[in-house]
């Protein structure tokens, strides 16, 4: 590998720091300066920057930050909200809860930045509740950062004030989508809302907010302080910036590795310290099971929305999921739509029903006990769940099947006769059992 | 299905003009594409839509393509737009294959048990599985089971494999309801409607869910595995419990109903109806009486033939003329209560007619008179549904009107609504309509109203209770004057409104007319084939003054007609007034403790067996047709016109028609009404420890006559625990959760007793539940004062 473009660590820069996550060691590094000065400009002034950055969304779905701020209607006599997505629950994503370990005050910070330009006064970051020690730490750094006066009433005398909640979830995967996230905080068994209205408009408590990525946010101070230019000089124009890479699976380094959107696969995978000895890749997902999958010969492309969307795939959350020649595809889409299946809300049709029986059909494929007419039956009601669910989650339980049929369709013929554990041992592809490598 | 129906395209700046399967349609702005569908003959499949309940587009069923828009979208979410474009399933190949696509969903945990499924044959499932589902299925592994059936309620089952999710009956009880005791659990697959423990479905209208539910997965007790839809004959009836006036279809197979549901109304119960009017018709199958009775001279009753029967109850008549008093039930029909209304003052040459079986006053008939008769329309639904201040005096919706409920509450929700009760407290009902409680022990009731700032042109809603206390029907009049509020009078009882438009009143003649009103007697005469001076011209005697002068021996002879001796104001006044007249005529359907005592027990015809009408409280006509033909049962009318004809007088009122011909002709009164009373009110009693004063009123759902034999609704009535505050239970060492005793010289009522906020030195209880029946064991009404003490268990 020539030219391997570089690291760019921003977020992760002083993750090895043995406090990193304490206030003194992000301020330090400059923390919170970014938060003063976007305080002297006028909130559409920080807004106007981070539409200028082109920074996008880091949940998956890619939409402009800057944007997304600019449609929270102004005088509009209502409270406006932040809410943060922290309920990181996509299977292969693993990257805002690392960060907000290792870094919370970078989101602390973002959010305060993000709550003055769209005038909200109350900050809420919903994380998710299986992770307790994430929680404790966010709520430490808040607590500082009210203690130094970087939260609170009157911050920093410049009359803005901000109350910041720290909310638990309670483990489900729907939570993580925005509006059943906002009936959640709220109270309410989490499922879906109809839209409109947009959360811009009537989000929480029916008032107008902003719901964003942790990943998203913690981006914001390192803008405001440096500027959009140097964050467009990173990446490529329609991924501007740099982004966390959490490499997992069949590789020798798994590990979050910041860098230049743009970065290709093959460069990812070599910080990763490539797959792990004796294997070779076989299939590997961009970001998280929800976008479709793809083979060696994929990596190559530029990890960009734009590049993967051409590849017929997405960046997702930006944590590729890298497989070696010992798994079964058959077993890997049946583990993951056995989670849509647990996680589907069962509001809508599609999802509920669409996700119990494909679950059904593949178990049985697993078990080497398919037919091969029942392969065209899975695809046929992916497809009606595509497209017809309520929400995305549907969308994304109809996506590893036809993902893994374009490639692998043989193995699925081969799962009517044989099943994965007998074609692939699962004690060869497991990472913690070295034996049969 | 409930398919909208409002055709008024007058206003075209509010029309937007779109196109739906290549089909230009021009329907008001907001309309949703499902309706606008509808209307223009497109029905677009769907389970979770229902034109009263707020979208949720959850079940995926009405999915149709819009141009511009990269998949099908939810048409029962989606408002057709200026200029869209839309396919429905009838053009387009995309939405009809997601259509099908979310019917094989729906179909692959569905149960195959359509053969016993009570929905089978009128269920949207398998009707639209027909249209869009396929003939054999794809799906062959294990479908979803689930334990069956839960019981929400004694009344209301469900059936968890049958649910398609929809949400209707958790949407319904939350947003229409306000009883969201229902609400879906868990998630996936295993998603279920699901009811906390130990907190059953008590709603009074649970049975809505029943109705509306797409699919057989709620079903209710009374009706479950009962009979096949295609068995039932259907028609369209008006319910006889309440004011309301729901509409309703009536079910029946064999000549026997099997079941009641709501008729969609617009203009008055929507879509709705409660589970008294759902429920409660087995009073229809007992204690019938078939036959008419007569006393022989050694005391027994017997069989007769009806014109031997008719002839001894002239004769009898005949005797006593100038002796009579007519006593009615609250639930005649409109034609009814006339004919008693004109046989009083023909037949029986005299004004002594009530139909007020229940409490009431001199006060009150001058009320009625004055200001409810020929009121017709002044307070309607729609009107409640727009009201920015509404005022209630002793008057609990929910309890005594359950559709003016739903609608207020419809207002409330929408938040415009400001709702003022004068009550002793603030009620669950009263809760669900926000209402704001001006806490008033009865008899307080004028003096509160005096006091109370009212807003200009409100709305006054008056229960029938207000009788019961002295002047505070004066001074309801007084105050919807100096504000200029409209006000209406809201009865339980069906036949109420209609017994006072027909005079079935002492001092009223038909159409408000005052019997003292000379001129008002010409018309009536006129009308009536006789002189002015024929109608008597002396206002008449009351309920209480008829039984009194009974009891004097005044009266000789009594006619009592749809009348329960249990709902007397006081049953025991009426038993001696009927042991002291010397002859007594009942008509009535079923047997009981008065047809029992009458010298001529004549049966009539329920309202299944006959046409007519009600007047609901906004003075709205309420016709019904007769639902069950086979029978020879008789109207009230009927028989008091072979009556009339056996004492030889030119009745008329042979048939319906003749009658609501003869009614039609009144027109309305411009001559004098009757002067509004003006009572002076008196204070509250006055009390001390160990003694209370007694507020109560009837429940909903309690032990009347008409609920009689639905041992699943009574299931679900509330509990029947006595009120006080926690200052009255202290002061008379009362405890929460413990017996407490209400007695007077009468008798006396065991009850638990519940603290809550309320006015002190009032004890509340339930009219007529359990233990709890105020008029047999106290004979005491709101306002009386009762001695409390602590009961022992």
């Amino acid at each position: 590998m020539q030219n391997k473009m570089a690291l760019t660590p921003v977020l992760t820069a002083h993750w090895d720091d043995p406090k990193s996550f304490e206030i003194e060691t992000y301020k330090k590094h400059g923390g919170y300066v970014a938060l003063k000065n976007s305080l002297k400009m006028t909130p559409d002034e920080v807004i106007g920057i981070v539409k200028d950055s082109g920074l996008r969304g880091r949940g998956g779905a890619g939409f402009p930050t800057g944007m997304k701020w600019s449609f929270v209607p102004q005088n509009d006599g209502k409270p406006h909200y932040l809410v943060v997505n922290a309920d990181e629950s996509e299977p292969g994503a693993c990257k805002d809860i690392p960060l907000m370990l290792a870094n919370p005050h970078s989101l602390v910070e973002g959010i305060a930045i993000a709550s003055y330009a769209i005038r909200a006064n109350h900050a809420f970051i919903y994380i998710r509740g299986e992770v307790p020690h994430v929680i404790r730490r966010v709520m430490n750094a808040v607590e500082q950062a009210y203690a130094e006066g970087l939260l609170g009433k009157n911050i920093q005398g410049s009359g803005f004030n901000l109350e910041v909640v720290v909310h638990a979830g309670a483990g489900a995967y729907i939570c993580g989508e925005e509006t059943a996230l906002l009936d959640s905080l709220e109270g309410r068994r989490g499922q879906p809302r109809l839209k409109p209205p947009f959360p811009a408009v009537a989000g929480l408590y029916a008032s107008p907010t902003v719901v964003n990525n942790a990943e998203t946010l913690a981006s914001v101070p390192s803008i405001i302080l440096n500027g959009a230019d140097w964050f467009k000089s990173m990446g490529t124009e329609k991924s501007p910036g740099f982004k966390l890479f959490a490499v997992s699976g069949h590789v020798n380094r798994p590990g979050i590795f910041e860098a230049a959107l743009g970065t290709t696969m093959s460069e990812l995978l070599d910080y990763a310290g490539g797959m792990r000895k004796g294997s070779k890749l076989k299939f590997w997902i961009p970001g998280g099971s929800s976008v479709p999958m793809l083979t060696p010969d994929h990596i190559d492309i530029p990890m960009t929305y734009e590049d993967l969307a051409a590849a017929g795939t997405m960046l997702g959350t930006g944590t590729p999921m890298m497989f070696d020649h010992t798994t079964s595809v058959v077993k890997a889409v049946t583990r993951w739509l056995e989670f849509y299946k647990h996680e589907s809300c069962g509001k809508c049709t599609p999802c509920r029903e669409g996700t119990y029986w494909i679950t059904g059909v593949l178990e049985k494929f697993e078990h080497g006990k398919g037919k091969e007419e029942e392969l065209e039956v899975i695809n046929d009601v992916c497809g009606q769940i595509a497209g017809r669910s309520f929400c995305a989650l549907g969308d994304a339980a109809a996506t590893p099947f036809p993902g893994a049929m374009k490639y692998f369709a043989d193995e699925f013929r081969e799962a009517t006769r044989t099943s994965a554990d007998a074609s692939f041992p699962p004690s060869a592809t497991t990472i913690f059992d070295k034996a049969g490598v | 299905m409930t398919l909208t129906s409002d055709n008024k395209q007058t206003n075209t700046e509010n029309q937007i003009t779109a196109t739906i399967d290549g089909i230009q349609v021009q329907v008001p702005k907001g309309t949703l594409i499902i309706r606008a569908a509808e209307r223009m003959g497109t029905f677009v499949p769907r389970f979770c839509d229902h034109p009263s309940l707020a979208p949720v587009a959850a079940c995926r069923m009405c999915l149709v393509e819009i141009e511009g828009m990269p998949k099908p979208q939810p048409s029962c979410a989606i408002p057709l737009t200026e200029g869209m474009v839309v396919k429905t399933q009838m053009t387009s190949e995309v939405a009809e294959k997601a259509q099908a696509g979310v019917m094989e969903f729906l179909l692959i945990n569905h149960p195959l048990d359509c053969p016993v499924c009570d929905k089978g044959g009128e269920c949207p499932l398998q009707n639209q599985a027909m249209t869009a589902g396929r003939a054999e299925s794809r799906f062959d592994i294990e479908k979803r089971t689930f334990p069956k059936p839960i019981e929400l309620s004694t009344e209301i089952l469900l059936d968890r494999e049958r649910c398609v999710e929809c949400a209707r009956c958790t949407r319904f009880s939350e947003e229409i309801a306000g009883d969201p005791f229902i609400e879906l659990l868990e998630r996936g697959a295993k998603q279920q409607v699901g009811i906390a423990t130990d907190e059953p479905f008590n709603s009074y209208f649970s049975g809505n869910t029943v109705q509306i539910c797409p699919v057989g997965a709620l079903t209710s007790s009374s009706y479950r595995f009962r009979s096949r839809p295609f068995d039932l004959v259907s028609v369209p009836t008006t319910c006889e419990h309440c004011a309301s006036g729901c509409s309703l279809r009536t079910d029946y197979r064999r000549e026997t109903v099997m079941r009641r549901l709501a008729w969609e109304d617009p203009a008055v119960n929507e879509d709705w109806n409660c589970d008294k009017g759902r429920f409660a018709f087995s009073y229809l199958k007992t204690n019938r009486l078939t036959q008419p009775k007569v006393r022989t001279k050694d005391g027994n009753q017997v069989d007769a033939l009806w014109p031997d029967a008719i002839d001894f109850a002239a004769k009898g008549l005949k005797d006593a003329k100038g002796k009579v008093g007519v006593l009615l039930g609250g639930r005649l029909t409109l034609e009814d209560a006339y004919a008693y209304s004109k046989f009083a003052r023909l037949a029986l040459e005299t004004n002594d007619i009530d139909f007020r079986n229940r409490v009431n006053s001199a006060e009150e008939q001058d009320f009625l008179g004055s200001v409810v008769a020929g009121s017709a329309g002044t307070v309607t639904y729609a009107d409640l549904e727009k009201a920015q201040n509404v005022l209630l005096v002793n008057f609990e919706p929910e309890e005594e009107s359950p559709i003016v409920f739903l609608r207020l509450r419809k207002a409330a929700e929408k938040g415009q609504i400001n709702i003022i009760a004068i009550a002793p407290y603030l009620s669950r009902g009263l809760e669900k309509i926000n209402a704001e409680v001006v806490a008033t022990k009865p008899g307080d009731e004028a003096k509160v109203l005096r006091g109370l700032e009212i807003a200009q042109d409100s709305i006054i809603l008056v229960g029938e209770r207000a009788a019961a206390t002295e002047g505070t029907l004066s001074a309801v009049i007084e105050v919807a004057e100096k504000t200029n509020s409209k006000l209406s009078w809201i009865p339980r009882r069906a036949g109420e409104r209609g017994a006072v438009e027909v005079g079935a009143l002492p001092n009223l003649l038909p159409g408000a007319r005052p019997v003292t009103e000379s001129s008002a007697r010409s018309e009536v005469g006129a009308i009536w084939g006789v002189n002015g001076s024929d109608i008597p011209s002396k206002p008449g005697r009351n309920h209480a003054e008829i039984i009194q002068a009974a009891i004097n021996g005044e009266l000789k002879a009594l006619v009592i007609a749809g009348l329960d001796v249990l709902d007397a104001p006081d049953p025991q006044a009426l038993g001696l007034a009927i042991n002291s007249v010397d002859f007594v005529i009942t008509l009535g359907i079923q047997e009981n403790s008065l047809t029992r005592y009458a010298n001529v027990s004549l049966p009539v015809a329920p309202v299944t067996e006959k046409s007519g009408t009600f007047i609901n409280w906004e003075g709205r006509p309420r016709p019904f047709g007769r639902a069950i033909t086979s029978t020879n049962a008789l109207t009230d009318a009927r028989v008091l016109a072979m009556i009339a004809e056996s004492l030889g007088l030119d009745f008329g009122l042979q048939t319906i028609e003749e009658l609501r011909q003869e009614l039609s002709s009144f027109g309305s009164w411009n001559g004098n009404k009757l002067v509004k009373p003006t009572v002076t009110a008196k204070d509250s009693a006055k009390t001390s420890v160990g003694n209370a004063i007694l507020s109560t009123w009837n429940l909903l759902l309690d032990d009347g006559a008409l609920q009689k034999g639905e041992e699943h609704l009574a299931g679900t009535q509330r509990p029947v625990v006595a009120h006080m505050s926690e200052k009255t239970a202290t002061d008379n060492k009362l405890e929460n959760e413990e017996k407490v005793i209400i007695s007077n010289s009468r008798g006396s009522i065991t009850i638990k007793l519940e603290i809550i906020e309320m006015v002190n030195d009032v004890v509340w209880i339930p009219s007529n539940n359990h233990d709890s029946k105020v008029k047999s064991k106290l004979g005491a009404k709101e306002g009386d004062v009762v001695t409390i003490k602590k009961g022992s268990f």
